[in-house]
């Protein structure tokens, strides 16, 4: 997910200062994982340079001034067209979990031992969302499946690939 | 480790058919009212062992206790007596008998145990609005979905309170929506009832469910869970 092109669809929503979208962004979006207030401003100022969004209120008094970011005709294009456009499919090598299995297996590192540990993580995980999942709202319940889904095929690949790594060694050239 | 606190405690259990080994030397422990997931390839020897805990398969080899008793030395009688008043059972197809209504299916377990009719039936039909099919309570076990049926047979395998619940794929049946919703009545029930779950799966969704993972191949326990608290 293009975290830029979800800050910009928030403000579409409603219009909202920095602090308010940052918060707006880690309840629908963030899941584990919080935006950074920089990155909300950033991104900001950024939509602001670029005609996607504008300032339409600036309050000012004895706290730092506080701009309210509005959402712009050619903002609500942009955000037509992201929604619209399939996303490329990842190829395996963007996967960080592939790419080590793949350097432990040339370099003689213990494979079984990377994919048992991510499978630990994973199933760690699993059982948070599915825990969550029990008292989700309808919304929280789309995002917790999204990603129950994903660390499901990656367990799947995980499971796959252990049971292939005699093949996966001779493949990559590993003498272990 | 307290020894009262083990529902499951299997050490060293070896079961072959025929000349072909199905467990070789598996030990487990498992703590009253919690919940393990048992997983494995096709063939990896998770039904045989789930079978040698449930009572339904003895042994070998090896010494295994469930709920207080001692299955590698019971009688096939003395292990049916044990089913029957201290383990439930879940499995893909439910397997209730089609031509009861699921009233009856769920109220079978008590009669069998010597329960009269009278007491039984409002246990069954509270058990069976939990799992939230009271409304069909009256219809043919063969004649709802499969989903009205797999809660149903949970209740049946819950409803005289068992020290634990065995369920072999209980959800394979159904789509994810209501395998969940299966799950959750299933783990929340025993949870209730303080029963021990043992739910054999090939599925890391369905085992994300449970407390805790044991992982099965070539008869041989590879990977698990340390018990923990």
């Amino acid at each position: 997910m293009s975290t830029s092109q979800a800050l910009l669809a928030l403000l579409e929503v409603e219009p909202a200062h920095g602090y308010t979208l940052k918060h707006r962004y880690d309840k629908r979006f963030a899941g584990a994982t919080p935006i950074a207030f920089g990155q909300v401003y950033a991104a900001l100022s950024r939509f602001e340079q670029q005609g996607l969004a504008s300032v339409s209120e600036v309050e000012s008094g004895s706290h730092p001034e506080r701009k309210r970011y509005e959402i712009t005709p050619d903002g609500v294009t942009r955000i037509d067209e992201w929604v619209a456009s399939a996303e490329r499919p990842t190829l395996y090598s963007a996967s960080a979990l592939y790419a080590k299995v793949s350097v432990a297996l040339m370099s003689g590192r213990p494979a079984d031992k990377v994919l048992e540990r991510q499978r630990d993580v994973h199933m760690v995980r699993m059982r948070q969302l599915t825990e969550q999942r029990r008292t989700a709202s309808v919304a929280g319940l789309l995002a917790i499946t999204f990603e129950l889904n994903h660390l499901d095929a990656d367990l799947r690949w995980i499971d796959e690939a252990g049971q292939q790594l005699g093949q996966l060694r001779s493949d990559t050239g590993s003498t272990r | 480790m307290n020894e009262s606190t083990l529902t499951i405690d299997a050490q060293d259990v070896h079961l072959s058919y025929g000349q072909t080994p199905a467990l070789r030397g598996v030990s487990l422990i498992c703590r009253t009212g919690e919940s393990v997931a048992l997983m494995g390839p096709s063939g990896s020897g998770k039904s045989s062992l789930l079978h040698c805990l449930a009572g339904v398969l003895r042994p070998d080899g090896g010494q295994l206790t469930v709920a207080g008793a001692r299955l590698d030395t019971l009688s096939e009688r003395a292990r049916s007596q044990l089913r029957l008043s201290r383990l439930g059972m879940v499995f893909q197809f439910g397997n209730l008998i089609p031509e009861l209504t699921l009233l009856e299916n769920v109220m079978l377990p008590l009669q069998l145990l010597g329960e009269r009719a009278v007491a039984a039936r409002p246990r069954a039909l509270a058990l069976l609005g939990r799992l939230q099919v009271a409304e069909v309570s009256t219809r043919l076990a063969g004649e709802v979905s499969g989903g009205e049926a797999q809660r149903a047979a949970v209740a049946r395998a819950l409803v005289h309170e068992p020290a634990v619940l065995f369920a072999d794929e209980p959800t394979g049946a159904l789509d994810t929506a209501s395998a969940d919703r299966v799950l959750d009545s299933l783990l929340g029930l025993a949870r209730e009832t303080g029963s021990t779950v043992v739910l054999v799966t090939h599925e890391n969704r369905i085992a994300a469910h449970c407390d805790r993972l044991l992982s099965i191949r070539d008869g041989v326990m590879v990977a698990h869970d340390a018990v923990t608290g």
